[in-house]
């Protein structure tokens, strides 16, 4: 791999500068855009500068002093995107935590960092760190954004956003030229932010990126895609994430874009609808949650659209890909195909709110092959890329018209990659992170002195595409007792993409066979249930009747009949199975913040039902902690049943 | 039966809740019958302004009916409704409502087929200015209107953190969002008085949490007077600045939660009492 374009020494070499020059050259473009009282608000490029320099100010006249860490947690919305640039005009270092972190967690990253200073979205943030506060001695100060039930709390500590404005008003003439000069003390490689990784085990670690690393990383994906300031996204993923930082804030300063905020979690996808984004990215679990709610509501629908819906997503799978990768097709299927665009493909478009969509990326877990084919099939140039918050987002992706639902694509202009003896993948770029902060032994044991990144992930470069092919995390790649490959991760997307089936975590490493644990979509089988008058009570209820665990077997057979045909994968078949009493969740640990599995927790977790799996059991008591969302905990238990299922045999390989 | 005058809730309110505060609404040795049945014997209590008042008691005690009353759709045999320092004459509902008096029902009464947004703005008709004729013959200024009111019941929406299903029917939502949809048509009138009648009734854990926080809400961030109705003792006990404990139509405690808890009268009430 070469070396790519690298980013121009020049002025606009951090945010804050970027911000500057977007205010002069498009001031009057929107910036950002907010839904509130059922409204979309905006903001041009201009009024964003002001309201960056006013809360700078006032951050000042708070005490904010260079080098601090500023903690920002909050849904996503302008005024927090303005914090966090605000943050680096003050000279200070934004840390934005997960939203939904958990009070310790959160205290964690607040406590690691040593923030001195906590600007949060409204009271459920502020009572967390409020909670915790006796055990985080660096913090001096919080600001709230949203004033909500905010009435009667003492305000000694706390500060509202506008008061925080206001204070910086006040005393502009006194601040100003202090914040100019701290402005002019900004470097590229000055810190642009502390991004703390979810992490599949062990603590959190904070991924310092500078300007230049970010900007890079910004510069060279929006050239790859040409994106513009016509652009539009919709900023709805955690703030915390790496990916969200680069969409919102570095490329949208870079290109200039417009960035939308959504009126609430809830309402994301009929606020998706109505902004139209031309630049989309989600996590494939959007996408499956998407066809899942479609799929549903075509069950629903009168048997005509039924029909007509089948008819063309069958003739959309067999010719979409081809035409969306620029292929060949015959006169009479390229004709029913804009026939089906007419009646089928554009209004499914227009219902998910992806008409405008020119850039769709996904990535963060593989994505079912049928999902990604669907979507690309009816006409969204969804791709796929690879990246992690070391790298400030990209390490591969792919570019249009090269599109493959097993790759991740090929490396983005500036990244090189190499690949460990084991498999695992290693890349070095302009984007790659500097530390993690206060752990230089983490730090030591990811990057060489070379500057090579370890992804801990094991892949290869496909013969066909010369594009990178990712397996599973290297960790998790093992053998099982008999010597074949075992690849969890493979095995369970496969599950995965059967709507009934919400997560799969699969097991069998060192084992003779593999086993799986299975959480039920609720929306999915609570409406199969519907439909053949299953009544149930609880999840619990319905994830244990026995229709249920046929209709589960039945997908994993089907499963297993594909994994057969893969030589390399065949000994990955599940023999056994079960369906959990709860949803595997975030709050409990069992996922990370992005809801990945966290095979090894689990696995400890639920070793009794491990051993029940494997000790051939038929049934099996459990009870497990569960933790609430306001942190209460409580147990529950269950009597869970143990199935086996059939498992091809693997078919016959001319050597 | 003994607590007969009303105490003054000085001790029992949080700091806030002065004893001096402004008596908002009494009710004066209330009677109220239907036929031989007395649904209401010499009740008298007063609201302060800016308080939660709840009324608690067991089945059939007279909470609903004292609710009605003060609603004005009961009117007593007996006895005087003092508001806002003047007595108050016999009024239909509606003029109450313009008054300042909102209510919820214990059986949710919201227009099934129309949107959420439709309903809570049915809130405001009360204080919507131009009737029908002017509103066919002035259009401009009936929409404009009508933007200001959309605009107060959008705020409404977010308050009750219900955005997501704005548009949605009535009748398609569960029964624990209905319950806050209710609230938020009657917070559409900006009333001075709630009245909340049963507003946990058949609500899980979680959502009468929920409802709790709305209703301290209201109370904190709208300085809205609340009086509730619950014959559920936990979580009433928890918001509530003073609490009447009525039983078989008569008043048999009031005072702060803690002292009412303890009432012999009332926990005899409740738990039953050897004859």
């Amino acid at each position: 791999m070469t070396e790519g374009v690298a980013v121009p020494k020049g002025a606009s070499e951090t945010i804050p500068a970027l911000l500057l020059r977007n205010a002069s050259t498009i001031g009057a473009n929107p910036a950002y855009r907010e839904k509130e009282y059922g409204i979309w608000q905006s903001w041009t490029w201009s009024e964003a500068a002001e309201r960056v320099r006013l809360l700078a100010l006032g951050m000042i006249e708070m005490g904010v002093r260079e080098g601090d860490r500023l903690a920002v947690a909050g849904r996503n919305r302008p005024a927090l995107y303005w914090t966090m640039v605000a943050a680096q005009c003050a000279g200070a270092v934004p840390v934005p935590v997960y939203q939904e972190a958990v009070a310790e967690e959160m205290a964690y990253v607040l406590g690691h960092c040593g923030a001195r200073f906590a600007f949060l979205g409204d009271q459920e943030q502020v009572d967390k760190v409020l909670e915790k506060q006796d055990d985080l001695p660096e913090l001096e100060s919080l600001a709230y954004l949203d004033p909500r039930g905010m009435r009667n709390y003492d305000r000694g500590k706390l500060k509202s956003f506008a008061e925080v404005q206001e204070g910086g008003k006040r005393n502009e003439e006194r601040l100003q030229p202090e914040l100019e000069r701290r402005m002019g003390g900004l470097s590229p490689e000055s810190p642009c932010v502390i991004l703390y990784t979810s992490g599949t085990t062990g603590r959190p670690k904070g991924v310092v990126l500078t300007h230049s690393n970010i900007l890079f990383a910004s510069r060279a994906s929006s050239e790859f895609d040409a994106l513009a300031s016509a652009d539009t996204v919709l900023a709805y993923l955690p703030m915390a994430w790496v990916g969200d930082f680069i969409f919102s804030i570095g490329q949208a300063y870079w290109t200039g874009f417009c960035v939308n905020c959504p009126e609430s979690a809830d309402t994301m996808l009929a606020d998706l609808r109505e902004i139209g984004p031309t630049y989309f990215f989600a996590p494939p679990r959007i996408f499956e949650s998407i066809l899942t709610r479609v799929n549903i509501r075509m069950q629903d629908a009168a048997r005509p659209k039924r029909r007509m819906f089948d008819y063309f997503m069958s003739h959309a799978r067999r010719v979409g890909p081809t035409l969306a990768a620029g292929g060949e097709a015959r006169f009479r299927d390229r004709l029913l195909y804009r026939l089906g665009d007419l009646l089928v493909y554009g209004p499914l478009r227009n219902a998910m709110g992806f008409t405008k969509v020119r850039v769709g990326y996904t990535a963060g877990e593989a994505i079912g092959p049928e999902i990604f084919d669907f979507f690309r099939s009816i006409g969204v140039n969804l791709k796929q890329l690879y990246g992690q918050t070391e790298a400030s987002v990209f390490i591969t992706q792919q570019p249009d018209n090269q599109v493959h639902a097993d790759t991740v694509g090929v490396p983005t202009p500036g990244v090189e990659i190499r690949l460990g003896e084991d498999g695992e993948v290693f890349y070095r770029s302009d984007g790659a992170f500097v530390e993690y902060y206060r752990n230089p032994e983490a730090t030591a044991s990811a990057k060489t002195a070379e500057g090579w990144v370890a992804t801990g992930d094991a892949g290869y470069f496909d013969n066909a595409t010369g594009h990178l092919k990712i397996i599973d995390r290297a960790k998790d790649v093992g053998r099982t007792a008999r010597g074949e490959l075992f690849a969890p991760k493979y095995v369970e997307n496969k599950l995965k993409f059967f709507p009934n089936i919400l997560e799969a975590v699969v097991f069998g490493n060192g084992r003779e066979m593999c086993a799986a644990f299975v959480n039920i979509d609720l929306s999915a089988v609570g409406n199969w249930a519907e439909r053949n008058n299953i009544t149930y009570g609880s999840y619990q209820e319905l994830s244990a009747h026995p229709e249920v665990y046929e209709m589960i077997a039945g997908h994993i057979e089907e499963a297993n009949a594909d994994l057969a045909r893969d030589p390399n994968l065949a000994g990955s078949q599940v023999s056994r199975f079960l369906i959990l009493h709860k949803e595997l969740d975030a709050d409990d640990g069992e996922l990370t913040r992005t809801r990945k599995v966290r095979r090894r927790i689990i696995e400890e977790k639920y070793s009794d039902l491990m051993d029940a799996l494997y000790g051939g059991a038929d049934s099996v008591f459990t009870e497990t902690e569960v933790t609430y969302e306001d942190g209460r905990k409580a147990r529950i238990s269950a009597t869970l049943a143990i199935r086996d299922v059939r498992v091809s045999a693997p078919e016959a390989v001319a050597a | 039966m003994t607590a007969k005058e009303s105490q003054n809730g000085s001790e029992a309110a949080r700091p806030d809740a002065g004893g001096d505060r402004e008596v908002l609404l009494e009710v004066r040795d209330i009677s109220l019958r239907f036929g031989g049945v007395a649904a209401l014997t010499n009740v008298s209590f007063d609201i302060l302004k800016g308080e939660i008042r709840a009324i608690i008691g067991p089945n059939g005690a007279g909470k609903s009916s004292m609710l009605n009353v003060i609603n004005g759709f009961y009117f007593p045999q007996s006895g005087e409704i003092w508001f806002k320092g003047r007595k108050r004459p016999a009024l239909k509902p509606h003029r109450v409502a313009r008054q300042g008096v909102s209510r919820t029902f214990q059986n949710i009464a919201l227009f099934h087929r129309m949107s959420v947004l439709d309903n809570i703005m049915t809130g405001r008709l009360t204080l919507m200015k131009s009737g029908m004729l002017s509103q066919a013959v002035w259009m401009g200024r009936a929409a404009r209107e009508d933007a200001e009111h959309r605009e107060k019941v959008e705020r409404i929406i977010d308050f009750l953190e219900i955005q997501s299903i704005r548009k949605v029917p009535v009748g398609r939502l569960p029964y624990g969002l209905q319950k806050r949809v209710e609230l938020g048509r009657a917070l559409a009138g900006e009333p001075e008085l709630l009245l909340l009648d049963e507003p946990m009734a058949g609500m899980n854990v979680e959502e009468k949490e929920d409802m709790s926080r709305f209703i301290i809400d209201v109370n904190d961030e709208f300085g809205t007077t609340i009086a509730l109705i619950e014959h559920d003792m936990g979580v009433v006990m928890d918001i509530s600045d003073r609490v009447v404990v009525m039983d078989y139509g008569r008043k048999i405690g009031d005072g702060p939660p803690d002292a009412v808890r303890q009432d012999q009268a009332v926990i005899d009430a409740y738990l039953g009492v050897a004859h």
